[in-house]
């Protein structure tokens, strides 16, 4: 005969107190499965009909609706009204960036005398980016902002994850409040360069 | 013989296509339905890209089911040094086999009559007919209780040989767990016996083709509501699915019982669980739910309830007897997906308490209002 005290299971002090009806168990499944049968039902219906029965979106294919206006979302190089950007490869925007994600490389044009001095190169590496803003903070020339969206996210590869100078410079806006703006669809003047 | 014999082929293929099918559909079902049950969209980015285009078949992640078997196939099949290798290797078959083949003794249509059907066969065939069953055995019901005993056999060989602790574990509770069901499935089970006078599946269902009170079929699930309620929830524990997954509880023990096992041997255990909620379905469909007929329809036709009959062509019969199979399974699958992602899982003493001291009284009750009820009535 071993003298060993059977196991008691300890009583919590919140303890829950059941009545017959969950003791019974049946009634509260079957309550449970009426809630969740219900709403596989309530979306299913809306999916059958042709709308959507999910809270979650596909990424990155939709934008989520509740996106705030003023999303610091990725990054975009404005343009003088012929199409050249309004960076001066200032660097003060890769000096600032805690994460140090933005490359600049600057170059020199003759041809515009006011403005010499050019971003030949301007890289944003996405995959390191905090989205801290402080490179728009830092832009002497209201040359680099952030909009809404989200950058092309995701990447098969950190090496893809970086956004180039031609790509920044797609930003085509209808109408900007802050300057004059290239025609969109239209060439620029001078943007070859 | 040879007209036997084609049959018999036709209806094994059959039954391991639908079988099959339903094991690598349901895998997709259940993401689908759970993700759609829970606010979300679930598996959808697998597709089948056209050679040479850059258009993608996606279909709601069908694609998903075939990646992932794919994925198992292709998987190194890493093999512990098993304490037995050849217990080690039969656990798997163990396991799978006998879940295919208690489908033989499940009618899924009514009575075939291939002369009716094929006119240019009548003369080869000579009028015989055959019922929709690969095994027309009169033990019908019998035999789906002892190939489920040997699926037992399959989790505790399984668990023993891998020479794991949370192996055997699994196995052990596998092993308990099952046979307490088993019991449980058996008493609920032994009531129908009580009421339809046989163990042979296509009597059955024959004689749940009728009406009662007037207006209800004369399905098992109106004459046992009881029975039909344990049976549902001993055959999910035979099954060993939440909430009664003890046996592979993943937070406690892994993957218990086959935690050793991977590539296809892994997926072999998935299979056979999936394809085992098919087989649940139609068990549960062929007993409770007037098995391949619609409500009030036998061989001839349909007989409404207030008595007017509509006759049916033969074809006709034996079509709508195949589609209202598949559906009453499809639905029956649908509702034990639905079981899975709604209950929370049991604490293992629950478990055991649950089956001895809760569904086995209520089975023996059953039984013995039944029992009585029947020698009253007859």
């Amino acid at each position: 005969m071993s003298s060993r005290k059977p196991y008691v299971r300890p009583k919590y002090w919140n303890e829950p107190e059941m009545g017959w009806y969950e003791k019974a168990y049946l009634f509260e499944v079957v309550r449970g499965l009426a809630i969740t049968g219900g709403v596989f039902m309530r979306n299913m219906a809306k999916w059958m009909t042709g709308r959507k029965g999910a809270l979650t979106s596909y990424y990155p294919e939709e934008t989520r609706p509740d996106y705030a206006i003023h999303n610091r979302g990725k990054h975009i190089l404005t343009q003088r009204p012929d199409g050249r950007p309004q960076c001066v490869a200032c660097n003060m925007c890769a000096t600032v960036c805690p994460a140090q994600v933005i490359e600049i490389d600057a170059a020199f044009d003759p041809d515009d005398p006011t403005h010499p001095k050019y971003p030949s190169r301007f890289e944003i590496d996405y995959s390191r980016c905090v989205f801290c803003g402080l490179c728009v903070e830092a832009c002497p020339e209201d040359a680099i902002r952030m909009v809404k969206e989200t950058p092309d996210f995701p990447g098969v590869d950190r090496d893809r994850m970086w956004a180039a100078r031609e790509e920044l410079l797609n930003w085509q806006p209808a109408k900007d409040v802050a300057k004059p703006y290239p025609v969109a669809g239209g060439t620029p003047a001078g943007g070859a360069r | 013989m040879m007209q036997d014999l084609s049959i018999s082929i036709v209806y094994i293929a059959y039954a391991m296509a639908v079988l099959l099918t339903f094991g690598a559909i349901l895998t997709w079902v259940e993401r689908k339905q759970a993700a759609i049950m829970s606010d979300r969209i679930g598996a959808n980015r697998a597709y089948v890209r056209i050679p040479f285009t850059q258009f993608k078949i996606i279909w709601l992640g069908l694609f998903h089911g075939m990646a992932d078997g794919l994925k198992l196939l292709l998987k190194e099949d890493f093999k512990p040094v098993a304490y037995d290798n050849l217990a080690y290797s039969l656990g798997v078959w163990a396991a799978f086999v006998p879940v295919m083949l208690v489908f033989a003794v499940i009618p899924f249509g009514g009575t075939l009559d291939p002369g009716r059907l094929f006119p240019s066969l009548a003369a080869w065939y000579g009028g015989r007919t055959y019922p929709m069953q690969i095994a027309p055995i009169d033990a019908g019901l019998l035999i789906v209780f002892a190939f489920s005993g040997i699926s037992i056999i399959g989790a505790m060989l399984a668990g023993w040989s891998s020479n794991n602790k949370f192996s055997l574990l699994g196995a052990l509770r596998a092993g308990s767990q099952l046979i307490s069901y088993e019991l449980v499935m058996g008493l609920t089970v032994l009531g129908l016996i009580l009421i339809y006078g046989s163990v042979n599946m296509v009597t059955i269902v024959q004689q749940q083709s009728g009406t009662v009170l007037g207006v209800l079929p004369a399905w098992g699930v109106f004459y046992q509501p009881f029975a039909a309620i344990l049976f549902m929830t001993a055959a999910i524990a035979e099954n060993k699915r939440i909430p009664f997954d003890l046996p592979e509880a993943e937070s406690e023990l892994i993957s218990g019982y086959f935690t050793e096992y991977s590539a296809m041997k892994q997926g072999m255990f998935m299979l056979a669980e999936f394809v085992e909620i098919a087989i649940i379905a139609a068990l549960f469909a062929t007993l409770f739910l007037g098995g391949y007929n619609l409500p009030w329809m036998n061989d001839a036709g349909l007989t409404l309830p207030g008595g007017r009959f509509i006759e049916m062509s033969h074809g006709a019969v034996v079509v709508t007897q195949v589609l209202t199979f598949l559906v009453k399974v499809f639905v029956l699958c649908s509702f034990q997906i639905l079981v899975r992602w709604t209950l929370p899982r049991f604490r293992w003493d629950q478990l055991l308490a649950f089956a001895w001291k809760f569904l086995l009284p209520l089975a023996v009750v059953n039984l013995v209002v039944t029992a009585v009820a029947v020698w009253a009535l007859t």
